[in-house]
């Protein structure tokens, strides 16, 4: 401590100080924040899932993806997209893909959760890519309201305010997110699938994403306070039902009222 | 002779208390006068006459549940956080109005009830004027003396968009917010003025903090007032013009056909009130409609995907989503002179609205100029047998329809699985070629509903019936109709092109040059009523087929 105290004045002792701050500052931010770093969920993965995964995956998926999943003429390769992305391509039903075109259509799974599991254990072995959620994340117990002022500002513009979907461009389209499972959901956030933008931790927080999450659930269990909710696709159906349905039944009213007796 | 009056005879008093106090007023008011009047006044009955009848019953509920939704309504901007019982808004920023409109939802008993009503009886209302309309337009009940009923009709359907277009902006949600702002977008792209109008109208820049109110102000009061005006002066003239008739036996331009309207119409009248108010509580009762609690408070930031206007603004909507910015190279926004023209916007918004309207506004007096016609219609045009009107309003109806459709591109897109931007390509070449094969179309089906009606009055209805005649020949039974099927199929006016006709210096001017082409487009494409001299050949002696063949080929004209 003395020696410290007396090399205090030494001419490299500012540089030596703000080296030091410059240092632990950093190593502090380094240790504490996960933003963008990349995260290998290894915790229930075995070697043989990998492996099991692996057969899977050149039986199914290199005719697209390639040996080794390292991509081809007709499908990207899937070196770093982590567990997130094959648990929700591949949970949805999106892949393997029914046909080409502007965007994978969800269908029934083509694999079981078992089988699933090992895909994503094969692919997030080949290079470091977002996990699966923690369960904690997709509970759906977080702020709704939160939630939804999130939602409104980050995802309305093309699955709806109220996540009834939309279209894009040239035939591609954001899906309604009713009945989707707050798993797919965060995946979706952190691996931008089809032509959707990636929202990574920086953009909405870990707990922002819950809070999402949670807000679509209680929107979901909610249902429509009003009555039958038209597909929750606003005054286009709501003008469809008064044309039909409403001036129908009035005009059949019109004609019983003025239909004469002989 | 004593002082004492005592009963007149001649002076009626009435037996009970209940007729004193009646005949007391009747006295007084002359009630019993207007009543018997109006009693006895004539309605022709038929359930396409009904329409003006539900936008009636409409306004009526409308001005009923727009009251009881006035009691709990705020129309303040102020900022606020929402407390009310809707989970997923709990403590969400937002205006006293739409958190007003949230507790109307939630915390009002009926409140939901009630703004689905006059939300439903809105869209309910611009429907019935508009169908209305076409019914009167394709009958022409608007020529002559009904011509500014007709512009009267017009303004109605007009402030009847005003009033919907007020109103649905009132709850200050996402949605609405974001057509505000497509209407301060419109607004700014008028050359020179758009923007001083759009500070003035907003009280500063978008959104400001006085829209709400004044919106408010204009719903409330203005414009229900002015509609409630003109609604008077539509029954007004409804009254004093007669109700118009279809064609058939026994009527004519000179007399109503139909029932009085005391005691069975006014009672079916009543009825059918009662009848558009069930309809429309059905439908607010077991229906949703604008959930305002799912788009949020309004932000100027997020655009929620599939964001319309009510059925009534789409057309606009459309129009604008219709609209290229780029033609070709040239670019459709111009910078002139340093200002910005924004012809992208101004042209959509206003252009096709303008032609409609106009068009709208000046058919009475474009068809009486091409045909000449100024005498009294009270019998209607059956559609078919006035081919050419009948096509321009399909025509119109197409257009209108194309531009409707475009405000809903993104939801056909997603529900038939095709591309936005192929949608939008199709759209735009319907635009223009979509009236004209409708016109096309439409004449053509007229004309040949009238051959078909021609040929029913000459030879009968077809029974089904083969018959084997001696020689072998197969022929087909028809029957004949008797005569009051058969006036209606033969009682119309058939006009011939009217050629021009020299003024009074015994010239023919280009005008009238003009009027007379109009006049060979309008009408040179006709069916003849069939005349009772070929009836009388049709249906005198049965082998005079020839007769009637070589008639028809001069009687009826085509191209």
């Amino acid at each position: 401590m003395k020696a410290l105290s007396q090399k205090r004045r030494h001419p490299m002792a500012a540089i030596a100080l703000l080296l030091m701050g410059l240092l632990v500052t950093g190593g502090l931010y380094a240790v504490a924040t996960t933003v963008n770093q990349a995260k290998a969920d290894t915790t229930s993965v075995s070697a043989s899932d990998v492996e099991e995964g692996g057969k899977l995956f050149a039986a199914n998926c290199a005719t697209c993806h390639g040996m080794g999943a390292s991509g081809s003429q007709a499908g990207p390769s899937l070196v770093g997209v982590g567990a997130a992305a094959v648990d929700f391509q591949v949970g949805t039903g999106r892949m393997p893909m029914q046909m080409n075109g502007p965007q994978a259509y969800q269908k029934p799974a083509q694999f079981n959760e078992e089988q699933t599991r090992k895909l994503a254990a094969y692919v997030a072995s080949l290079g470091p890519g977002p996990a699966i959620p923690e369960e904690n994340l997709v509970d759906g117990k977080g702020d709704a309201s939160a939630g939804g002022e999130l939602f409104r500002v980050n995802c309305a513009m093309c699955h709806n305010a109220a996540a009834a979907g939309g279209a894009l461009t040239r035939g591609k389209f954001a899906p309604a997110l009713a009945g989707v499972s707050g798993e797919h959901i965060y995946e979706a956030m952190v691996t931008g699938p089809q032509n959707m933008p990636v929202f990574n931790d920086s953009n909405i927080s870990p707990e922002g994403k819950r809070d999402i999450i949670s807000f679509l659930k209680t929107i979901e269990a909610n249902g429509s306070p009003g009555g039958a909710d038209l597909g929750a696709l606003g005054p286009v159906s709501e003008g469809l039902f008064v044309w039909i349905a409403g001036l129908g039944v009035i005009i059949a009213f019109t004609i019983w009222l003025t239909s004469r007796t002989s | 002779m004593s002082a004492t009056t005592t009963p007149d005879a001649s002076v009626f008093v009435a037996e009970t208390k209940g007729g004193r106090i009646t005949d007391f007023v009747d006295q007084r008011v002359g009630g019993s006068g207007i009543l018997r009047e109006f009693g006895r006044k004539v309605f022709p009955d038929h359930w396409s006459f009904m329409f003006g009848e539900v936008a009636l019953y409409s306004f009526v509920i409308l001005l009923l549940s727009g009251t009881f939704l006035t009691f709990f309504f705020d129309p303040s901007m102020a900022e606020t956080r929402y407390a009310g019982s809707y989970l997923p808004l709990k403590n969400v920023e937002m205006s006293v109005a739409y958190s007003s409109s949230l507790d109307i939802s939630f915390d009002v008993r009926g409140g939901l009830f009630m703004r689905q009503v006059h939300h439903w009886a809105a869209l309910l209302f611009v429907a019935s004027v508009s169908v209305h309309m076409l019914r009167v337009f394709f009958t022409g009940a608007f020529r002559k003396p009904r011509e500014l009923n007709w512009v009267v009709g017009g303004v109605l359907l007009i402030l009847s968009m005003a009033a919907g277009f007020t109103g649905y902006s009132l709850p200050d949600d996402l949605l609405s917010g974001n057509g505000l702002r497509i209407i301060d977008g419109v607004i700014k792209s008028i050359p020179v003025v758009g923007t001083y109008i759009s500070f003035f109208l907003f009280g500063g820049e978008f959104p400001g903090t006085v829209i709400i109110s004044r919106l408010y102000m204009l719903h409330i009061l203005l414009v229900p007032a002015l509609i409630l005006l003109m609604i008077v002066m539509h029954l007004f003239m409804v009254v004093v013009h007669k109700h118009t008739q279809y064609p058939g036996p026994g009527r004519n331009d000179g007399n109503v056909v139909g029932y009085p309207l005391g005691p069975v119409y006014a009672a079916k009248a009543g009825g059918f009130f009662f009848i558009v108010f069930g309809v429309v509580a059905l439908m607010a009762g077991f229906f949703t409609i604008n959930p305002i609690w799912n788009y949020g408070p309004y932000d100027p930031s997020p655009v929620s995907a599939g964001t319309q206007p009510d059925w009534y603004i789409g057309f606009v909507d459309g129009a604008l989503r219709l609209m290229p910015g780029i033609i070709g190279n040239w670019q459709v926004e111009q910078v002139w002179f340093g200002h910005v023209f924004s012809f992208n916007v101004l042209l959509p918004a206003l252009v096709p609205a303008g032609i409609i309207f106009t068009v709208l506004f000046t058919y009475p007096w474009i068809e009486r100029w091409i045909t000449r016609d100024n005498r009294e219609h009270h019998v209607l045009d059956r559609p078919r047998n006035a081919p050419t009107r009948t096509a321009i309003g399909m025509a119109g109806f197409t257009w209108y329809c194309v531009m409707w459709a475009a405000a809903g591109s993104d939801l056909i897109a997603t529900h038939f699985h095709v591309a936005l931007n192929d949608v939008t390509y199709w759209l735009r070449a319907l635009f223009f070629i979509g009236p004209v094969i409708a016109f096309i179309v439409t004449k053509r089906v007229a004309l040949a509903l009238q051959r078909k009606d021609r040929e029913i009055a000459l030879h009968g209805r077809e029974t089904g019936r083969i018959v084997r005649l001696p020689h072998g020949e197969f022929i087909e039974v028809h029957a004949p109709l008797d005569e009051y099927k058969r006036y209606k199929l033969v009682g119309f006016e058939s006009p011939s092109p009217l050629p021009a006709v020299p003024n009074d210096h015994g010239v023919v001017d280009k005008k009238e040059k003009r009027r007379a082409k109009l006049s060979q487009w309008f009408f040179e494409d006709r069916v003849a009523p069939a005349t009772p001299a070929e009836l009388e050949a049709a249906h005198g002696h049965h082998g005079g087929h020839e007769a009637i063949e070589a008639a028809e080929s001069q009687k009826t004209l085509s191209r």
